[in-house]
């Protein structure tokens, strides 16, 4: 903990939060706050509802007919039930899946289709942010040669970059990855976690993860859910300790369950 | 992040609604097609005509003189004697093809095949009418020492020949639907390819193949020209297949042409419009609740 | 010491018998399934069999008349003699117009029912009303074509009765292609574009529809392919038995007017008119079947070479 700074700012406020799929219910009444510029680490066994609360913040959860979301979500203090413009609220936020999606396009396109979308089409400005995106995600040095080749033609490990790059290309205040290092070697994995580790300083970044020890190396605070609940929200010093708040948690952390 | 240009915005919920318009546009021409033809039609309907005798007399004399009389009993017989004998040249061949292609061929010539079956269902109608009016017929009369060879045989196979590609394409469908598990299930308990057909797949794929020959018999009874060409043109009802008939769908081809407007003959002719489109949106019908009983399972 | 294993028996108590020896009931199996075998390919034989004969015949007795003198001269005589000039040119004329109409209409409703329409009721009638459209028999659509475009909507018999005609017949054959090949795109592209604030309709212009191309192609070919073989449909809507153009001429068919038909033309001349010397009515049939045969070998190398450079 840093001590002598200003409060941290919430970027995002949930108050009990639920979502129903036609009919289960995969969250069951979340609240908590996210903090800017803070790693914020989500843990809990699959079908969780994890992803749900990501696909929420978003708002993507409009493209499944039959979602019931009740509750508030509140980004910058804004309902995001009531913005303007829910395209611009998708490109406030980043995310990342757990599958690399590499766009049936160039690479350079792949990295620039977000900001055309948005209505940018300068040539000078599109060049500039392919390169600084590909560069923070890692990946500027093995693709700077072929930036016209096509995107689904790299590794795994590569089209995960290229899609932490695409998730920055419209230059994001938050960051969300769901399991994003499944399908990816470790070696990628590791300087993913570099990258985010620099990231921090100008994105929010939640991360939603299977792997324990990922929220523990790289989270300010993680959160347990389980069965659609918010089972303990503590900083990491709390929840990977020996006593944390709740027992359920110290038996997911220890492989107990899960 | 800059703002889309205007245009851009302003435009796309025109283009939803197009779209959406576009969608809905196939209800909106078969609802059309409904109103259209039956309205050409409808005139005659409340004009003293007899619904009863359309139906049950054979006696078809619109252009007499004297005494006009509308039974179509004797062209619906040429419509079924046409169909059911091409559907019984079409059933057996298409299916056992459809099995073929399905359980027992290589990919190679599974694609060489489906070429085939392609080129076969993209031959015109009038075409094949013409192949009825040359080939078939000279045929009919060499092989039979028939007098004439425009007759329910030559229109029976002309039409199988034109009704076996949709029968084999939808067939190989609904056999490719039956998942592997059941044939390797059967041959791991020891049964031969020709058992696990006929004993597990054809009776899993039933509902597909039939809605196959459901729709192969409506494309046979909604035939033109094909039929128009190769059977001859005698109002009658068949004793044999060496006889000639006239469908439902030839008359009107071949009579619309001299009915003036408006008159009886040329209404009557659109209500024989209005009986074909209700029997194929029938038969289509049930070809899909079949179809569709397969998914709910 | 070393002990003989016993032998297994299986089925028949013979001696010497184990699983590996064909029994009489084995034989039996592998007799049926021959012979199964065999009267499939047999049956798949002898369809395939008769349309090659078919066509070689069809080439065999119009080979007097083929030439390019055959396309680009007009029927004379009372079509006694002569070409096929005015017919082609019609034939050309009523494929484009319907193509134009029908390929957006077709395209855009696939559209709608793969990527807008959601599963409910609604969209099942509209899958439905699709099929019923492509079943409705050829002449109830002339029919319609009379009583909706040459009467009410006053066309008169023309080109673009006709055309109009035959797009709604043929709009079925696009929406299939058309939709599958849209749902041939992955999901996960559509959601990779939404998350990055792509609009529904966005992701359709620059990722989907791009992406479906060949799809789209090979419906147009078999659009075209149809509506050029098609003869109920125009026959009373704007094709006519005989129309003097001029030859050589492109321009020749105002939309208003009425035209000649290649379709028609085989029909008319093989049954309406009498005295015709036997190569043309053949020679006909060669050109119609030929271009149609033509058109969806085209489709089919279309489809197979976008297939081989797919990008995903």
């Amino acid at each position: 903990m840093v001590v002598g700074m200003e409060k941290p700012k919430k970027k995002i406020e949930i108050s009990d939060l639920r979502v129903i799929y036609g009919r289960k219910e995969a969250l069951k009444g979340i609240t908590l706050d996210i903090f800017e510029n803070e790693i914020f680490a989500i843990i809990g066994p699959a079908q969780s509802g994890k992803t749900t609360l990501l696909k929420v913040l978003n708002r993507t959860t409009d493209f499944v007919p039959g979602t019931q979301v009740k509750g508030t979500v509140k980004i910058d203090g804004e309902n995001i039930k009531e913005v303007k413009n829910v395209y611009e609220l998708r490109r406030k936020i980043g995310m990342v899946f757990p599958l690399p999606v590499g766009l049936p396009l160039s690479i350079y396109d792949n990295v620039a289709f977000a900001p055309r979308a948005a209505g940018i089409r300068n040539p000078g400005e599109l060049n500039e942010l392919v390169e600084r995106c590909l560069r923070q995600a890692a990946l500027w040095d093995e693709v700077k040669d072929r930036l016209d080749s096509l995107g689904t033609r790299l590794s795994g490990g590569q089209q995960q970059r290229l899609t932490i790059a695409r998730a920055l290309s419209h230059q994001p205040e938050i960051l969300c990855l769901d399991e994003f290092s499944i399908a990816v070697d470790p070696v990628t994995t590791m300087r993913i976690e570099d990258v985010l580790k620099e990231l921090r300083s100008q994105v929010t970044i939640i991360l939603v993860t299977n792997l324990v020890q990922q929220a523990r190396r790289l989270g300010d605070r993680t959160a347990f859910i389980l069965d659609g609940e918010l089972i303990e929200i503590d900083s990491n010093e709390v929840i990977f300790s020996n006593s944390p708040g709740n027992r359920m948690t110290y038996d997911y952390v220890m492989g107990n369950f899960g | 992040m800059t703002v889309r240009h205007r245009l851009e915005t302003f435009s796309e919920p025109i283009i939803e609604w197009v779209i959406r318009l576009c969608g809905i546009s196939s209800i909106i021409f078969v609802f059309g097609i409904f109103f259209f033809v039956f309205r050409e039609g409808s005139g005659f309907l409340f004009q003293g005509f007899d619904l009863v005798e359309f139906f049950t007399s054979s006696e078809w004399y619109p252009t007499s003189v004297s005494h006009k009389r509308y039974g179509v009993l004797a062209l619906i017989a040429g419509t079924v004697s046409v169909t059911v004998l091409a559907m019984v040249i079409a059933v057996p061949f298409g299916l056992g093809a459809a099995i073929f292609v399905s359980e027992f061929c290589s990919p190679k010539i599974k694609e060489t095949f489906k070429i085939v079956i392609e080129l076969l269902a993209a031959i015109p109608s009038v075409v094949w009418g013409f192949i009825g009016l040359t080939i078939m017929n000279e045929l009919i009369i060499d092989l039979f020492h028939a007098p004439i060879g425009l007759t329910v045989l030559n229109g029976g196979v002309i039409l199988a020949l034109m009704s076996v590609p949709i029968i084999v394409s939808i067939g190989e469908d609904a056999l490719k639907a039956v998942p592997d598990t059941y044939r390797e299930a059967s041959e791991a308990l020891g049964a031969t390819r020709w058992q696990v057909i006929y004993r597990v797949l054809l009776p899993a794929a039933k509902n597909g193949l039939l809605a196959a020959v459901l729709l192969g018999v409506a494309r046979a009874i909604g035939e033109t020209m094909a039929v128009l060409m190769a059977t001859g043109h005698a109002v009658q009802i068949p004793g044999s297949v060496l006889d000639s008939v006239r469908t439902l769908t030839a008359t009107i081809a071949a009579e619309l042409g001299e009915a003036p407007v408006h008159s009886d003959h040329y209404r009557v002719l659109f209500l024989i419009g209005v009986l074909l489109f209700s029997i194929t949106f029938v038969v289509n019908l049930t070809a899909d609740l079949i179809v569709k009983g397969i998914r709910q399972k | 010491m070393h002990q003989q294993p016993e032998t297994n028996n299986l089925d028949q108590p013979h001696a010497n018998q184990n699983l590996f020896t064909e029994t009489p009931f084995v034989g039996k199996k592998r007799r049926t399934e021959f012979m199964a075998k065999g009267v499939f390919f047999l049956m798949t034989v002898l369809m395939v069999v008769p349309l090659v004969l078919i066509v070689f015949y069809l080439f065999y007795k119009a080979f007097p008349i083929l030439s390019i003198d055959f396309l680009f001269t007009n029927p004379t005589h009372g079509m006694r003699a002569g070409g096929i000039w005015a017919a082609l040119l019609g034939t050309m004329y009523l494929v484009l117009i319907s193509l134009l109409v029908s390929a957006p209409i077709g395209v855009l409703a696939a559209v709608y029912l793969n990527e807008y329409a959601r599963d409910n009721w609604f969209t099942r009638i509209i899958n439905l009303a699709v099929v019923n459209l492509a079943g409705v028999p050829s002449i109830v659509h002339a029919l319609f074509g009379v009583g909706a475009f040459v009467l009410f909507a006053r066309m008169g018999r023309s080109i673009l009765a006709a055309s109009l005609t035959l797009a709604i017949m043929t709009l079925p054959v696009i929406i299939a292609a058309t939709k599958e090949a849209l749902n041939a795109v992955p999901m996960a592209f559509r959601e990779a574009c939404w998350n990055v604030g792509a609009s529904r309709w966005q992701t359709i212009r620059l990722i989907v529809l791009p992406n479906s191309i060949s799809g789209i192609l090979t419906g147009i070919i078999l659009q075209v392919s149809r509506a050029a073989g098609e003869t109920a449909p125009i026959m009373f809507t704007g094709a006519v038995f005989f129309k003097a153009i001029s030859e050589g001429d492109v321009f020749a068919y105002g939309l208003f007017d009425q035209c000649m038909a290649l379709s028609m033309h085989l029909f008319t001349i093989s049954t309406q008119v009498p005295g015709v010397p036997e190569a043309l009515p053949y020679g006909t049939a060669v050109v119609l079947l030929g271009s149609v045969l033509l058109v969806n070998m085209l489709a089919i190398v279309i489809r197979a070479f976008l297939r081989s450079r797919k990008k995903w």
